[in-house]
């Protein structure tokens, strides 16, 4: 059957599988890898039980959330020590206990969020430890 | 009954997922073979859809207008109501298809004393704007997943929609906005008793499936996290065609994805096609120029015509023997 104007039909369906293709242009013969995040800092070395305030898989999935109610904790209830699952007791602080171990910044929390585009206002208070060395 | 069919079915997908969660061995019919067959069915499938309308004649110009038309030069024409020309056709696409005039001019029928009187009714076009706004937002926020490095035009518009940075995560209001208008559009459609008499199951199905595809995606970015590095991996093990199947991923991340799919896959056959359809419709993407030139129907069959010159030429010694004149002797 004839198609009837037919240059604009065309164009429109080229505009459109330009669209809903972008993603396969844009990563065409790119071999993405993973982001590998670097756990290996003279502090973490020293540690005798290499383990974080949780277990890998709850901190990969909800440190943001961890974070944020260690924030509330201490900011509005004066509550300064956080009991793990395991009782292990911490201080509560991003500069005081996380980044004491975890104090390379672009090699251990940019990893993740830039490949997944996430922009946390972590930096906009605390003090990121490699710029102070 | 449409719209409890319609619940049905949204429930009858949530077992389904929650069912794939539950046997890992499932995890490349989930991961993989579901939402690839979606996409591929989406493309295919709104393609054919546009070829098939494209096959349709339009055989009379009946472009639907509500403005002076071109006339005179002293009268004042209204371009974007009646467009003359392919360029102001142009305009009033583009106000019809980014801020739906057509639906802003909405009105209301109620009875005052006895007398049926039509008022404004604004809140449909604002709803439907603010839904289908959001939703653009909101997919091209997406694309985070799919592309890498993350385009800096994607992370500018997150940065723009998380503006407020209210919590941890930041809520984006695209999200908010999107729950909002889909809840006004649903239900619109409930309460209103005329809407209700004329609603079939896929009008509720639509609205309800991405109100879902919403909800689910808020949860798992403010209530049951995932982790959005599996999920990037595998989204873009899609688009550079090395499939990867993530590790353990919660049944909440199976329901979107699932409903995500769906929504793809049905895409083309619902009337969600109007998406391309706006583009098609000759009502709208026609010039009011049929006092300047033809629309020639293409129905039109082939017509064999007799000539005023042909008869001459057939009769002309009759007639010059009858005494009629001539054009040519």
């Amino acid at each position: 059957m004839k198609l009837y104007n037919r240059g604009i039909i065309i164009a429109g369906i080229v505009v459109f599988l330009a669209a809903v293709t972008f993603p396969f242009w844009y990563d065409r013969g790119k071999t993405i890898a993973p982001p590998a995040i670097e756990l290996d800092t003279p502090a973490i070395q020293k540690l005798a039980d290499k383990r974080c305030v949780e277990d890998t898989a709850f901190m990969r999935d909800n440190h943001m959330k961890l974070l944020a109610s260690w924030r509330e904790s201490v900011v509005r209830k004066n509550v300064h020590t956080y009991t793990s699952k395991d009782g292990r007791v911490f201080e509560m602080g991003l500069t005081g206990s996380c980044l004491k171990c975890h104090e390379n910044k672009s090699r251990f929390c940019d990893r993740c969020h830039d490949y997944a585009g996430v922009k946390p206002n972590c930096w906009n208070c605390h003090i990121n430890p490699e710029e102070v060395l | 009954m449409n719209m409890v069919f319609s619940l049905l079915a949204i429930v009858i997908l949530i077992f389904i997922a929650m069912g794939g969660a539950a046997i890992a061995g499932l995890k490349p019919v989930f991961f993989v073979v579901i939402p690839c067959g979606a996409f591929a069915v989406f493309v295919a499938g709104f393609i054919h859809r546009i070829l098939s309308w494209g096959r349709l004649p339009v055989p009379f110009s009946i472009p639907t207008t509500c403005g002076q038309a071109k006339s005179l030069p002293w009268i004042k024409c209204d371009y974007l109501e009646s467009p003359p020309c392919t360029a102001t056709v142009i305009g009033r696409m583009a106000l019809e298809v980014l801020l739906f005039r057509s639906l802003f001019r909405n009105t209301r029928l109620y009875l005052y004393d006895e007398r049926p009187v039509y008022s404004s009714a604004k809140w449909l076009w604002f709803f439907a704007l603010l839904f289908h706004w959001s939703l653009l937002v909101i997919i091209l926020r997406h694309m985070r997943f799919f592309i890498e490095p993350v385009a800096p035009l994607i992370n500018g518009l997150a940065a723009i929609d998380g503006f407020f940075d209210i919590a941890i995560p930041t809520i984006f209001l695209s999200d908010a906005a999107i729950v909002l208008a889909l809840t006004f559009l649903f239900l619109r459609r409930v309460v209103v008793r005329e809407l209700r008499y004329i609603s079939l199951l896929t009008d509720y199905f639509a609205v309800v499936l991405i109100l879902c595809v919403a909800i689910t995606g808020i949860l798992m970015r403010h209530f049951f996290p995932v982790d959005i590095e599996e999920v990037k991996t595998m989204a873009l093990g899609w688009v550079t065609f090395a499939p990867y199947v993530p590790k353990e991923m919660s049944a909440l991340f199976y329901i979107h994805l699932l409903f995500v799919s769906v929504l793809l896959a049905w895409f083309p056959f619902s009337k969600l096609m109007h998406m391309g359809g706006v583009f098609l419709s000759p009502t709208r993407n026609m010039a009011n120029d049929s006092r300047m030139s033809r629309h020639f129907n293409p129905w039109n069959a082939p017509v064999k015509v007799h000539t005023y010159e042909e008869y001459e030429d057939e009769y002309r010694d009759k007639m010059k023997a009858a005494g009629l004149p001539l054009d040519k002797e």
